[in-house]
């Protein structure tokens, strides 16, 4: 029986909902441990073990919290050495690719990253990763061992398979020379906002929106339906909003109820980060826009005058 | 202080892009300095400003990336190192970070400025790995990066706001298109770059073993596509369309 190792994203001692996802599958793939590091990693393995984590290899150590990456990448490799799983498991998300990063370097092994499925086949494992903008997906074989693969959250739905977890010490000495990269302090900026990730309902601006000061528009009809707003890799790029608004191949993936792209041509790089949204709404200039040709509803027409329109309309039928 | 700019020459993200017989994308048409690694040159150059020192360019890549690489030295940074081999062709993240880092020892920089990701591989997997190999603390999402003496200090993007993050050069710093706006290159700048040195480097000069790549492809399939729906002119009822759109989908 393969053996799979999940690493565990805490935040704040809170679980990732991707990690929760990863367990899920891992669970298609053979017996499965996760390790979980820093404060609230003790407390983590009851979720984790109702997800399907047998055991939960831990180790609260401030420096996990407090030094990026390094900390993390002895940690793993350590228990790397003791348990030799045959897969390790990460998403693909800002946090995660620091330590796989690090951890595949170290060991010396490649890795296979931006997937969204993973199968066990023939004694190993097969991965499918999206490019040309997700229109091609590629079965990927990992040729390594340990195979060490990167999941796009919300590949997968979490359950819990009911179980629960065994907790074991993870006994790591972090070593001085690990903790170099160390947060100094936290900010934060949109507290109040629903975060995109989660969001039911997501409304996206790209370059048609004409500029960052029409980005108001956008977040008024998020106020109006309790969503949240997203970007296409273009204005992020040309500074208009923050990286963490990204939706795309490298942004943000996104599975809402309902997604409003304004003024997004629907390039290859940012469809693959919302194609498979319940529904999608397009609202463009352009009647030829790629977009048009995914959007359940396509609206030629001018986004600076709809949004503002749609917004109140959306009031009164709340309020009515 | 010595500053060392990855950099990558990718298919134009402004042109169509367009698949190859066997299923890879192809690098054939327009190519041009990705956009990611003029945001690092960039930033490269106005910490070279403040601080004093050289922008040194590292590329891996086939002859013709000396295109992308004289864009980068057009704007003003000092000589570049373009590490060139058949035997690289559809390299892998780790490979790469392997290559990089054998060209970057040789070089001993203070400060190694990577984009997050590149606009063609997109792992994002190359600046840890790199940073491992080259056994520098990592710095990354940086929106922003101070250098204090032998400190850099930058703020690193989180979903809600931001980490300072702090350590002791030498470091690697991995930057966001937020870092800086790429200047353009003045004329007095694209001449001055035809006499900048791009020394060439094979595999064989690096001691590097290129080694097993990390997956082998089995098959390209094409992705589930959506059907397209209807397509409205606004005339005036748009709004109503979506609010009944909205309605069904049960989020109004």
């Amino acid at each position: 029986m393969a053996s799979v190792l999940v690493y565990a994203e805490l935040y704040g001692g809170k679980v990732a909902g991707t990690t929760l996802e990863l367990l899920t599958k891992a669970r298609d793939l053979g017996d499965v441990y996760a390790v979980a590091l820093g404060s609230g990693a003790k407390a983590a393995a009851a979720i984790l073990g109702k997800h399907g984590a047998k055991v939960v290899h831990v180790n609260e150590d401030a420096a996990f919290d407090d030094y990026i990456a390094e900390p993390a990448t002895d940690a793993i490799a350590s228990l790397y050495e003791q348990q030799k799983p045959d897969l390790i498991l990460f998403g693909f998300t800002p946090d995660s690719r620091e330590v796989a990063g690090r951890l595949a370097a170290r060991l010396g092994v490649g890795l296979i990253s931006n997937a969204n499925d993973i199968a066990a086949k023939d004694g190993g494992f097969v991965a499918r990763v999206p490019y040309f903008g997700g229109a091609k997906v590629a079965s990927m074989k990992a040729n390594a061992t340990p195979a060490i693969v990167l999941v796009r959250p919300k590949s997968f739905e979490a359950s819990e398979s009911g179980g629960a977890a065994e907790v074991k010490d993870l006994t790591v000495t972090v070593k001085a020379d690990s903790k170099r990269a160390h947060i100094a302090d936290r900010v934060v900026e949109a507290s109040e906002k629903v975060k995109l990730e989660d969001a039911r309902v997501v409304i996206s601006g790209g370059r048609g929106m004409g500029g960052p000061q029409n980005f108001p528009l956008l977040e008024d009809l998020a106020s109006a339906l309790g969503g949240a707003v997203g970007a296409s890799r273009a204005v992020v790029d040309a500074g208009w909003v923050p990286y963490s608004m990204q939706v795309g191949q490298t942004g943000k993936s996104v599975r809402p109820g309902v997604y409003i792209a304004v003024g997004i041509s629907g390039a290859m790089q940012h469809t693959v980060g919302m194609k498979t949204s319940k529904v999608i709404i397009a609202i463009n200039k352009d009647a030829e826009a790629p977009i048009m040709k995914m959007a359940d509803l396509g609206v030629v027409g001018d986004a600076l005058k709809i949004l503002p329109a749609l917004t109140a309309a959306v009031k009164a039928k709340k309020n009515g | 202080m010595k500053i060392v700019v990855t950099v990558k020459q990718v298919p134009d993200p402004n042109s169509t892009l367009s698949l190859e017989a066997d299923n890879t994308i192809s690098r054939e048409k327009e190519v041009v300095l990705d956009p990611g690694d003029e945001c690092g040159v960039e930033e490269g150059l106005q910490l070279k400003e403040a601080h004093g020192g050289e922008v040194v360019l590292v590329s891996m890549g086939p002859e013709r990336a000396k295109d992308a690489i004289r864009k980068g030295l057009s704007m003003g940074a000092d000589r570049a190192v373009l590490i060139t081999d058949p035997a690289l062709a559809g390299a892998d993240a780790l490979t790469t970070a392997k290559v990089l880092a054998a060209a970057i020892k040789q070089e001993q920089p203070d400060l190694v400025i990577c984009a997050t990701e590149s606009y063609d591989g997109s792992t994002g997997m190359v600046p840890p790995m790199l940073a491992e190999l080259l056994g520098f603390p990592q710095l990354t999402f940086a929106k922003k990066v101070e250098v204090d003496g032998s400190t850099i200090k930058v703020h690193r993007q989180t979903p809600d706001g931001y980490q300072i993050v702090e350590a002791a050069t030498p470091a690697l710093v991995s930057v966001t298109a937020a870092i800086a706006e790429p200047r353009y290159a003045s004329l007095k700048g694209i001449m001055a770059a035809r006499s900048k040195e791009i020394k060439q480097v094979a595999l064989s000069d690096l001691g590097v073993e290129k080694g097993e790549t990390a997956e082998t492809i089995e098959g390209v399939t094409d992705a589930e596509s959506r059907k397209a729906g209807e397509v409205i002119q606004d005339d005036g009822t748009a709004v109503d369309r979506i609010v009944q759109v909205l309605a069904s989908a049960k989020v109004l």
